[in-house]
């Protein structure tokens, strides 16, 4: 996903947020991943927002995307200028509204915005992991997110949702903790990359590793993979786009100038635009953070994981009430995808409903203010309220 | 004569609506197919406790259904109905779609599959009115219920209840009730016609079953 952090244009906010750390499997005890690799201690960077009610039936679980954070809405002090990156949907009386709602955000394994990851220290050796950290995937992340809502003591999820590999892990909670998720929304999302979608990653990732300063992700101690960072965004960002975005976003227009410079710098916008992005971003993001996150995304594959094969035996394990949402000019996680997934809940008698959204963003239209996704979201979400109240 | 259907706090502007929520028993599974703004569903979900299901291909109608709380999925009507069970609904409703279908043997055949029960609404193309109009103009007919060309219009089936019901026979399936309408005001207001229904209704309804075939 890109980085928006749009301002609410009304300016309501839900105003200062804490981040808060939970850590657990503290030695000797440590969890068993995927790959069966150990890992431990881990921790957990999560925002809270609005109010836990009495019978603890209004938990919204909040889950990020590629490069974002716990950090979904609201700011951290008086004088900060950004707020979290779901501003637009998160806030009193928005799509998800903390008025009513009790919203919890966490940030993945693995990432670097304060829960454990590559750039996290190895207790071993008293050193960040680097690529000592073992692999994890969309399945360990839930996992973690699991051990963190026991800690907060939930039991149930009015609803899990999210966007892009957000939506993967809404996906995984579903599948694979039915009896606590009600409902959930997959917002962009795919149940499985395509090759298109691994291509793409796997010249990023590659970006990264041939930078010299990469040094086989032993790089914290030195000067840091930024250039390959910062090329893995570039080619990322193009894939948040669309044709069409980038027609009217940039055209063929030309950066401050009136003519080609006739030499490599950044004649046309785009070019200095992902420059720009790319640049920004190396400020922010651990490069490491950024090859385990991608291909954990890359292994996810509901039906491998889950149903021997079969997408709909894979959705027989939930009973969650969906709504997929996909956008018509996302070509990285195409409306056939979500199309496929609704085949198989389907199939499985499930209550689900789904909207192919008219956006021209490409896939980053889930982060940007959209009238239609907020009715869609808080109808739904308020519908579902309103059905377990009544039980 | 005027026959309502049931009289409830949430009312139902189409008239052909009302004949065919009266047809739906409470608590039932129903997948409405063409939902529109989900009028239907709301009104049988708040008053008959239905647990229901739309199918609405416009994005922007599709969108007003989910925000109101309805399951409804965007999407073509013939290939959507393709993934349920066999049996999975109790009702499966086609109100003034029937004529805008490309293959209705084919469809109407899925929706015996998946449903039940299927209602079909559609306007009857035999109303006298329509009749004189052919004979009279050589022209194309036109009026409220069908107020296009020929080059721009979107029912491209033209049916009579007559040729319905021959239609149903072929297909083995039952007709189970029906009832012929006239209706006026926008199609709010209406009565059950029963005396030469062939050319005084402007709707057939017609509840089918599977026929005696098990």
């Amino acid at each position: 996903m890109s980085e928006y952090i749009e301002h609410d244009e009304n300016g309501v906010s839900v105003g200062l947020v804490e981040k808060k750390h939970f850590t657990f499997a503290e030695p000797p005890d440590s969890i068993v991943l995927e790959s069966n690799a150990r890992l431990g201690p881990i921790t957990i960077a999560y925002e809270t927002l609005g109010t836990l009610n009495e019978d603890k039936s209004n938990v919204i679980l909040i889950l990020h995307a590629l490069s974002g954070d716990s950090h979904v809405a609201g700011y951290y002090s008086r004088e900060d200028q950004k707020p979290g990156w779901w501003e637009i949907m998160v806030g009193p009386g928005k799509g998800i509204d903390t008025d009513k709602y009790f919203v919890i955000c966490p940030n993945i394994i693995a990432s670097c915005m304060g829960s454990t990851g590559p750039s996290s220290i190895n207790p071993d050796t008293g050193k960040p992991y680097g690529f000592d950290f073992p692999v994890v995937t969309i399945g360990d992340m839930v996992k973690v997110q699991k051990a963190l809502l026991d800690h907060l003591g939930i039991e149930k999820i009015l609803t899990v949702v999210g966007g892009s590999i957000g939506g993967m892990q809404v996906l995984e909670w579903a599948v694979r903790y039915p009896d606590m998720v009600v409902s959930a929304i997959p917002l962009a999302t795919t149940t499985r990359h395509s090759a298109l979608a691994i291509a793409f990653n796997e010249v990023a990732r590659q970006a990264i590793m041939a930078d010299p300063n990469w040094n086989m992700g032993n790089y914290y101690d030195s000067a840091k993979p930024d250039l390959g960072l910062a090329l893995a965004r570039m080619v990322g960002h193009v894939t948040y786009l669309s044709d069409e975005a980038m027609r009217r976003k940039f055209g063929r227009r030309l950066q401050n100038k009136s003519d080609f410079s006739f030499n490599f710098d950044a004649d046309f916008q785009v070019e200095s635009y992902l420059r720009y992005q790319g640049q920004k971003f190396v400020d922010r993001f651990d490069a490491n953070s950024f090859l385990y996150i991608t291909k954990a995304a890359d292994y996810f594959d509901l039906r491998r994981q889950h149903g021997d094969g079969s997408e709909a035996e894979a959705f027989s394990r939930t009973k969650s009430k969906f709504l997929v949402i996909s956008f018509t000019s996302d070509w990285l996680y195409p409306t056939y995808q979500s199309r496929a997934m609704v085949k198989s809940m389907k199939k499985n008698n499930l209550d689900v409903s789904f909207c192919e959204i008219e956006a021209e963003w490409g896939h980053d239209a889930f982060l940007l203010p959209n009238e239609r996704l907020a009715a869609l979201i808080k109808g739904f979400l308020d519908h579902n309220f309103t059905e377990v109240q009544k039980k | 004569m005027t026959q309502l259907a049931d009289t409830t706090s949430l009312e139902l502007k189409r008239f052909d609506l009302q004949i065919i929520a009266s047809w739906i028993k409470p608590g039932s599974k129903v997948l409405d197919l063409g939902c529109g703004e989900g009028d239907l569903l709301l009104y049988l979900k708040q008053n008959k406790r239905v647990n229901g299901t739309g199918i609405e291909n416009r994005e922007s109608k599709a969108a007003l259904c989910i925000a109101k709380g309805l399951s409804v999925l965007q999407g073509d009507i013939n290939e959507e109905v393709l993934d349920y069970q066999e049996d999975t609904f109790d009702y499966i409703i086609l109100s003034q779609t029937l004529q805008q279908v490309y293959y209705p043997e084919k469809l109407l055949k899925s929706l015996l599959a998946i449903g039940k029960k299927v209602i079909v609404s559609f306007p009857n193309f035999s109303h006298w009115s329509i009749r004189m109009q052919v004979l009279m103009t050589g022209l194309a007919p036109k009026n409220e219920q069908l107020p296009y060309e020929w080059y721009n219009t979107p029912n491209i089936r033209v049916i009579t209840l007559k040729d319905f019901r021959k239609f149903t026979r072929g297909q083995g399936c039952t007709v189970l009730k029906e009832v012929a309408i006239n209706t006026h005001h926008h199609d709010t207001k209406g009565h059950i016609i029963n005396f030469l229904p062939d050319w005084r209704a402007t709707y057939g309804i017609f509840l089918i079953g599977k026929g005696d075939k098990k």
